[in-house]
């Protein structure tokens, strides 16, 4: 028998469900492998076997009964093992948003999506390193150093849920809970070679999600197919009273039972194919839109007029909003206190110290832009211009029902390529911003490998609500191809 | 849009953040030329346009204003640095 760390969520779900496995024997595979790997990837921040152990076990007995009653299956989720980025809160395990300013923290509280996982049978790995407060797009930003890229271990696995990425791409769990404000499920997922969601805007609570760019912020999830993703998907998603922008919409119960796209039309906007991009993501893009032409899709040119503008609205109003977020950190109700003569004093030291220089980088530019004399020019101004931004959107839905494009401009870089130059680091996320400041859904998935054998991903974008068709294209795609299947050596 | 070392401390106190004389030189280049780079949204014509703070449609969902029960006090003081009499202990804020 294959190492049952190799299965799909799927087939790890279906050997449960027959018996076959137990739920502790899949989550001790995942364990020993998460043993032998971390060394290598360091994809954890912390890790919860104890408690992981318990959940297995607690899913067996469930699932011993279920098959004596003969009643309703379980959710496909019941007794998977999974991995949990180190944004969202769990009670009483340890929590840091790779950052030092939080080192020690336990909340008292679960954050909604892990709640709904674990309510749903999901066992709990450990948490997954992130850029520091998930600002990032390399995982090199965390305060207890970077991640790896399991194809490539001088190469970085993405940002900033890149633990999550890398921890899926090195089969040591089945899925992974992501968070994306500006592209941080879908580059990690791109850069690892495997497929990620990033939900709409208001689909999953936010509630428990250690707050970065609040109108920005989204809960995803990573893992080998769309079709593994999609239990996950059904279950993290729908109104929750904690969370005020969490949407009271139903969540749509997606079936994925067919691969024809007849009559689906795609776009393919123009501006995502820029000067300086790497040729094989854009060769690899035009043929995977070739294999959705095939199973019936109509895809064609669109504009999407003002992309080249996300970066610049992002970059204002992402620090803007993380200035406000991360004035909690005070040293007063929880994290480590670096003293000082007084209350001020200890406010500058603790926040001087402990917080990285990106996380610093963003308040002060965030703080800049909020300033008297300086709002109107920059804050305010980017607002409005967001509000082109989401029209473009909208205006592209009108003709199309899909947009399919890259999901960054190469392929995975260098450990250091990109550390002394922030802005060229930002511009990684250049084909990712814009959804988020639309809070239009997406999903990244593997389309092929470039030269270096290091994964190309493509994105598709949705309208707001509009996860199934992206389930749906996604998986008729992956039907039809087996870049999904690849696994790097590790 | 470049942003002088006096503008970069000035930043550092509203943010309440003890920066290093490195730190105010290095983020005086860098805040600087990421303000460039978004200067270029000053170029675009917005006097029509409204600005977006949230993509949802404004909503003001309300609740039934019952009393629930609230996590227990020593939970919460659990995370915290410093804690004295069910309270949260810190340095003194003012002069005495």
């Amino acid at each position: 028998m294959t190492d049952l760390a190799d299965l799909t969520l799927l087939e790890a779900a279906t050997a449960l469900r027959s018996g076959d496995v137990s739920s502790r024997e899949l989550t001790q595979a995942c364990l020993e492998r998460i043993e032998a790997l971390e060394p290598k990837i360091h994809a954890f921040l912390s890790l919860t076997p104890d408690l992981a152990l318990k959940q297995a076990e607690d899913a067996d007995r469930r699932l011993s009964e279920w098959r004596k009653e003969s009643v309703d299956p379980p959710p496909l989720t019941w007794g998977i093992p999974m991995a949990i980025k180190d944004v969202l809160c769990i009670e009483g395990v340890p929590t840091t948003c790779g950052s030092r300013i939080l080192e020690g923290f336990r909340p008292p509280y679960t954050a909604t999506s892990v709640e709904r996982l674990i309510s749903s049978g999901a066992v709990v790995l450990g948490k997954t390193n992130t850029d520091e407060f998930a600002m990032g797009s390399s995982t090199e930003n965390s305060a207890y150093g970077p991640t790896l890229n399991p194809w490539d271990l001088t190469r970085v696995p993405g940002g900033s849920s890149g633990g999550s990425a890398a921890s899926v791409a090195a089969n040591v769990c089945y899925a992974a809970l992501g968070t994306d404000t500006g592209g941080s499920v879908r580059q990690p997922a791109s850069f690892c070679g495997v497929t990620g969601i990033k939900t709409s805007y208001g689909r999953v609570s936010r509630y428990g999600l250690i707050a970065y760019g609040s109108s920005l912020d989204t809960v995803g999830a990573l893992a080998h197919s769309a079709a593994d993703l999609l239990p996950i998907f059904h279950v993290i998603s729908g109104h929750d009273p904690l969370d005020s922008t969490s949407m009271p919409e139903p969540v749509p119960n997606i079936a994925l039972d067919d691969t024809d796209l007849t009559g689906l039309r795609i776009g393919v906007p123009k501006e995502y194919f820029i000067e300086g991009m790497q040729g094989e993501v854009e060769t690899a893009v035009q043929e995977a839109v070739r294999v959705l032409e095939s199973l019936g899709a109509v895809a064609r040119e669109i504009s999407l007029p003002h992309t080249d503008l996300a970066l610049p609205v992002y970059y204002i109003i992402a620090p803007a909003e993380a200035s406000a977020n991360l004035a909690r950190y005070d040293a007063v109700r929880y994290g480590p206190r670096i003293e000082a003569e007084d209350l001020r004093g200890q406010y500058f030291a603790t926040r001087g110290a402990l917080f990285g220089q990106e996380v610093k980088r963003r308040i002060m530019l965030g703080t800049y832009a909020l300033s008297a004399g300086y709002y109107d020019a920059y804050y305010g101004q980017a607002q409005k211009v967001r509000t082109l931004i989401k029209d473009d959107f909208e205006s592209a839905f009108k003709e199309v029902d899909l947009i399919a494009c890259p999901v960054a401009p190469t392929t995975a870089f260098r450990i250091g390529e990109h550390s002394e130059d922030p802005l060229s680091m930002y511009l990684e996320d250049v084909f990712t911003l814009p959804a988020n400041l639309a809070g239009v859904p997406g999903i990244a998935f593997p389309i092929g490998f470039d030269t270096d054998r290091l994964p190309i991903g493509m994105q598709l974008n949705a309208p707001h609500l509009g996860e199934a068709i992206l389930f749906k294209t996604t998986y008729a795609y992956q039907e039809a191809t087996s870049w999904h299947k690849e696994r790097p050596s590790l | 849009m470049a942003l002088t070392i006096e503008e970069v401390r000035h930043i550092a106190q509203l943010a309440r953040l003890t920066l290093t004389p490195e730190e105010e030189l290095r983020y005086t280049e860098q805040l600087s030329d990421i303000l460039d780079y978004a200067g270029r949204l000053s170029k675009v014509d917005t006097s029509a346009i409204p600005p977006t703070a949230s993509v949802l449609p404004l909503r003001a969902p309300l609740r039934p204003d019952v009393v629930r029960p609230c996590p227990p006090q020593e939970l919460i003081l659990r995370n915290a640095p410093s804690d004295q009499d069910g309270m949260f202990r810190v340095p003194p804020v003012l002069d005495t």
